[in-house]
């Protein structure tokens, strides 16, 4: 046998796999780009049949601004931060599908044989289904003029992180979902019972604080509440925030929250992909 | 390294069980470099999960193997990047192109970029699919499929070339096609190939076989070998009353003829100068001769005593209960 095996490297094979299931996932928005559509119809019809409609209803500026803030939302303003993460949580969740969707055509096969390491591969996943997430929300941007929501460049790159941390989040999240599930339907019907709680318990779409108190501890374990807040108060300084015990949680807080939770996930979505070896 | 008077597969005393059930027991064989290896058996008798086990899919139970001279168990990634894998289900992007394929497989194997270019280029043009390198994979048919699949699994030069039933599902032609790659390819770079299959005509192309059955080798040797041990030709013969027929033939002639659905069956060694010595025995009307020289068939029946397609009705219990252990311990 003439033929040598070239020097291994692991580092920089499984760096470049990470960069390759990433560039995959691309690629396949690319191919694919009514995902784009699908993924942003909802939140526009949120925002502008549901946050039009209730504008008027709940016209009481003091509901949607922190008090003593001194600036002044209305329901349309409030609504759009927790929407654009609405439309983070869902996309970055159903963008797990694809470790299904691997499974169900054999594409998991191939990865799974291949000498890399669990770890790379989720992760590279995670960062794919993050980015596509993200991609989507930085589209929903361009509204926020429409809604009365300023824009000034330091909001705006406050904002794409605050999305990316929270699209990783969940992305992750998602592959622990999809990591047994052999059937894309479960997938999405399990994805949907659990997308639907979270939003509704995470101040997306009305203040937290007209939940009756057994509801509202719900909302503090609520990972998405986090989430929702990073996003809302980067984009809306004054708007209310989440409290402990009657304490604002400072920014950071909901960054590392978001951020723990992500780590969480990577490491439980790799070794349920390594037990099944 | 591995030199010519090497074993590019070493398996001792390999099992595998899933529960109760014995899909693979105990089974030992080599393979030198360079040997066109053929895995024969009905579906369910153990083949898939002995290729699994040699490519670091599965935990094998008991016993131990080395592929490319690196354990399975304990140098997994090793092994791993020293072969190659055509599996039964077709394991492609279909929304990738061909060339991303390739790429992304050349990536997670660790060839150089500048190298897994090099290497497209003939591959695909060996495999015939030069010219749709840059298509989605999803308006390839079945057949393209697999020869990208094949051309994929070469990419990163494996010393080991698994391929697990290649041909199944597609049509004769296709078939026929991607032999001739497989025959190209061993002229060409010399691989070692290990290939399970439960067709005859593959087997008989291979420079050794192992027909398995019910999770054991029951034969291994080249196929001509084989076939000399069946030792006889066969001949079928249909008369006007067999069991006189069969009476006289054991009579006058010594032989015993087996009766088949309707027809006498005789193993005699030389089948064509038997033929006129039936006629000259034989007081009833024959309606109709038949001589078979000795056939893969007849040595899978010799060694297991059962036909490779009926082998097939009995044990697909066995098989589905093993492919639902299989599911829940591997298949994620």
């Amino acid at each position: 046998m003439t033929a040598t095996t070239p020097p291994d490297r692991p580092l920089t094979r499984n760096t470049s796999t990470v960069m390759m299931v990433w560039t995959r996932e691309l690629i396949r928005l690319k191919r694919m780009p009514t995902r784009l559509i699908t993924g942003i119809a909802t939140p526009i019809l949120y925002l502008f049949v549901l946050g039009a409609g209730m504008k008027n209803l709940v016209n009481s500026p003091q509901a949607f601004s922190a008090a003593g803030a001194g600036a002044t939302f209305d329901y349309q303003e409030y609504l759009f931060p927790g929407i654009m993460a609405m439309s983070i949580i869902t996309s970055a969740l159903f963008s797990a599908m694809s470790i299904v969707w691997d499974r169900e055509f054999g594409f998991m096969r191939e990865m799974l044989v291949a000498p890399v390491s669990r770890t790379g591969l989720v992760l590279g996943k995670a960062l794919g289904g993050g980015t596509v997430a993200v991609i989507q929300g930085v589209i929903l941007i361009v509204v926020a003029p429409l809604v009365g929501v300023d824009l000034t460049v330091t909001r705006v790159v406050g904002l794409v992180g605050a999305l990316l941390l929270l699209a990783f989040a969940l992305t992750a999240f998602g592959i622990v979902l999809g990591a047994r599930m052999q059937r894309m339907e479960s997938f999405q019907m399990v994805a949907t019972l659990v997308t639907q709680p979270m939003i509704f318990l995470s101040g997306a779409i009305f203040p937290l604080k007209s939940l009756p108190s057994w509801l509202n501890v719900l909302t503090r374990v609520n990972p998405a509440t986090y989430g929702v807040d990073l996003v809302r108060r980067t984009l809306l300084p004054g708007a209310p925030a989440v409290t402990w015990n009657g304490n604002v949680v400072p920014l950071w807080a909901d960054a590392c929250v978001v951020l723990v939770l992500g780590g969480l996930m990577l490491a439980l979505a790799s070794a349920l992909f390594r037990q099944s070896d | 390294m591995l030199t010519m008077s090497e074993l590019a597969v070493e398996v001792d005393a390999l099992g595998k069980k899933f529960g109760s059930f014995t899909a693979v027991d105990g089974i030992s064989f080599d393979i030198p470099v360079g040997e066109l290896f053929g895995f024969l058996g009905p579906n369910g008798a153990g083949k898939t999960s002995t290729i699994s086990i040699l490519c670091t899919l599965l935990k094998p139970t008991s016993g131990t193997a080395r592929v490319a001279g690196y354990d399975i168990v304990r140098e997994r990634d090793r092994v791993r990047r020293s072969i190659g894998l055509v599996f039964q289900e077709l394991t492609l992007d279909d929304y990738l192109t061909a060339e991303e394929n390739l790429r992304f497989h050349a990536v997670m194997y660790g060839v150089p970029r500048s190298e897994a270019r090099a290497r497209m280029q003939p591959l695909l043009e060996m495999v015939g699919l030069a010219d749709r390198a840059d298509s989605l994979v999803r308006t390839f048919s079945g057949g393209m499929k697999r020869r990208l699949e094949i051309a994929r699994g070469l990419l990163h030069e494996p010393r080991v070339l698994f391929l697990d039933e290649p041909t199944i599902g597609l049509d004769p032609q296709t078939r026929t096609h991607i032999w001739d790659y497989v025959d190209e390819l061993r002229h060409r770079e010399s691989t070692t190939m290990f290939l399970t299959t439960h067709y005859m005509d593959e087997a008989e192309r291979c420079d050794r076989i192992a027909i398995i059955d019910a999770g054991r080798i029951v034969a291994i040797d080249t196929p001509s070998n084989l076939k000399a041990s069946v030792g006889a030709d066969t001949v079928t013969i249909e008369t006007s009353d067999n069991v006189v027929a069969a009476s006289e033939i054991s009579v006058e002639l010594g032989i015993i003829a087996e009766p088949k659905g309707g027809t006498l069956v005789l193993h005699v060694p030389d089948g064509e100068s038997f033929i006129p010595r039936i006629f000259s025995a034989l007081t009833v009307g024959v309606r109709s001769v038949n001589v078979r020289r000795p056939s893969l068939d007849d040595v899978f029946i010799k060694y297991t005593g059962h036909d490779i397609r009926e082998a097939e009705a009995s044990s697909s219990d066995g098989n589905r209960q093993m492919v639902a252990a299989f599911r829940k311990t591997s298949n994620r």
